[in-house]
């Protein structure tokens, strides 16, 4: 497959450095990109919603309460628009004025950039495609693939855990489970790395991988409409909403996010799992020992490495939560953030794989609660499980060659293990 | 002891589910629902309170008898 590092340079781009998180952050700082935990902790004894100019302006709330309650505030805080970057003032919009975004925006993709009703409809569209009898059914195909990864690199007693074995996942389900074809999986990781990667900092390199995407999706459905076929596409084309079929473009746009949202979200876990283990042995060994701990332990590995921050935009000057916000105003929910406010956990900055009590909210929380969750879980658990099986012991290779993207999406993205 | 789903307030994370799959009923778009009567038998009753404690819409609670 296509080696995207190779034809994009993934490392946020170079800023001013940050002297005041609380007045000034930046997502893209390379040490925060690296390390976002200390960050977290100081803003939220000293200014637990923080406020930057950066990348066009937005709040970021850092506890529990707060990104859990601004999370609940439907319409007042909008999901219209989930990236924090605005694209540059000449080129397209990146929000649609409609609800439904159904102009070519770049950003339809429902239910994600939707608010009420809307969003009710078209994600009850695809919720069944995700509840957990319907993701159980990809668990075979996901554990052969898992295994095949292996056996690639099994002799050679070293895997790049992210770039050879994470990334390798989560593309080629979503290829099964959108009944496309498998041979896409490598575009589809260099559309998804543009997409929300190297374009979450870079408007225009979004537009242009949010074109191909859109490009490749339109032909896909005009495909299935001469050929319909038993997968998912097919079906969302045959739905009616109120009588009414659904429109090529809210399909394109569904297809849109389930590969976006499902692709660098769920590697980042997996990547961040593995890089856990590969420096706590401890742990790696209670694992192997007993399997049946990995449900919990991956809930614990949501909690603390959460991949995901997504934004929402004010929709009318509101005080909110003590804040003065503008109509328009972006809005960072933090829910990694969250995940390590120690009001909320014990021991919130420590990694107990056998806590019990665990109400993060890695997936989000409220009615844009992560559609792809149980998918996810799949994913994350069959990845552990098979690797832990076939590499008991394993170690990072060289710590400091492991390099994390981050943003709004937060993972490793290369992880050279040894074994 | 009788574990409840407050419908209005699950949005579907099947925390619970996983946790007591004996408890509860997921419906075709995954939201939970008590299995039964909701009632839960004794040892049931840690995994019950471990579904209220993982709920991140503090959607289920149970009722001691």
């Amino acid at each position: 497959m296509a080696d995207v590092s190779d034809k994009m340079d993934a490392s946020p781009p170079a800023t001013d450095p940050v002297t005041d998180w609380a007045t000034d952050y930046d997502i893209f700082d390379a040490d925060y990109v690296a390390n976002p935990f200390d960050v977290w902790d100081d803003l939220r004894d000293e200014c637990p919603i923080a406020k930057t100019d950066r990348w066009g302006g937005s709040w970021m709330p850092t506890t529990y309460e707060d990104v859990v309650e601004m999370a609940r505030m439907v319409p007042v805080l909008s999901s219209r628009d989930p990236i924090v970057v605005r694209p540059p003032d000449d080129g397209p919009s990146d929000h649609g004025d409609a609800p439904d975004a159904s102009a070519y925006t770049t950003v339809n993709a429902p239910p994600i950039s939707s608010d009420p009703p809307v969003h009710t409809w078209s994600r009850r569209l695809i919720l069944p495609y995700f509840s957990p009898k319907a993701t159980a059914l990809h668990e075979p195909f996901t554990r052969q693939l898992c295994h095949d990864l292996i056996d690639a690199h099994i002799e050679s007693g070293q895997i790049d855990g992210a770039a050879d074995y994470a990334q390798q996942i989560p593309p080629r389900v979503i290829a099964h489970l959108l009944g496309v074809d498998p041979g896409k999986a490598g575009e589809f990781t260099e559309w998804v790395q543009g997409v929300l990667e190297v374009g979450l900092s870079n408007p225009a390199v979004r537009t242009k991988y949010r074109m191909k995407i859109r490009e490749f999706f339109m032909a896909e459905i005009a495909d299935r409409k001469k050929n319909p076929g038993d997968d998912l596409i097919s079906d969302l084309l045959k739905a009616e909403v109120d009588g009414e079929p659904v429109s090529d473009l809210h399909v394109a746009g569904t297809c849109n996010l389930l590969l976006v949202a499902g692709i660098d979200t769920t590697w980042s876990s997996i990547g961040a799992a593995l890089w856990h283990l590969a420096a706590h042995p401890d742990d790696t060994r209670q694992l192997v020992e007993d399997p049946s701990m990995l449900p919990n332990a991956n809930e614990e590995f949501l909690r603390a490495y959460a991949p995901v921050t997504m934004a929402r935009v004010v929709d009318e000057d509101a005080e909110i939560q003590g804040c003065p916000m503008s109509a328009g105003d972006k809005v960072l929910m933090n829910f990694p953030a969250a995940n390590r406010d120690p009001a909320a956990f014990e021991d919130a900055d420590k990694v107990i794989i056998d806590r019990q009590r665990n109400r993060h909210v890695a997936f989000g929380v409220g009615i844009h609660r992560c559609a792809g969750s149980n998918l996810a879980r799949m994913e994350m658990e069959v990845a552990l499980g098979v690797f832990l099986e076939r590499i008991p012991e394993f170690s990072l290779a060289d710590p400091g060659a492991v390099t994390w993207a981050g943003g709004q999406v937060r993972g490793p993205r290369h992880l050279p293990i040894r074994f | 002891m009788k574990i409840v789903i407050d419908t209005d307030k699950c949005e579907g994370h099947n925390r619970c589910y996983s946790i007591a799959p004996e408890l509860i009923e997921v419906d075709d778009y995954g939201y939970a629902s008590a299995a039964g009567d909701g009632s839960v038998p004794p040892e049931l009753e840690e995994k019950a309170r471990l579904a209220v404690d993982n709920c991140p819409e503090f959607a289920v609670t149970v009722v001691e008898d």
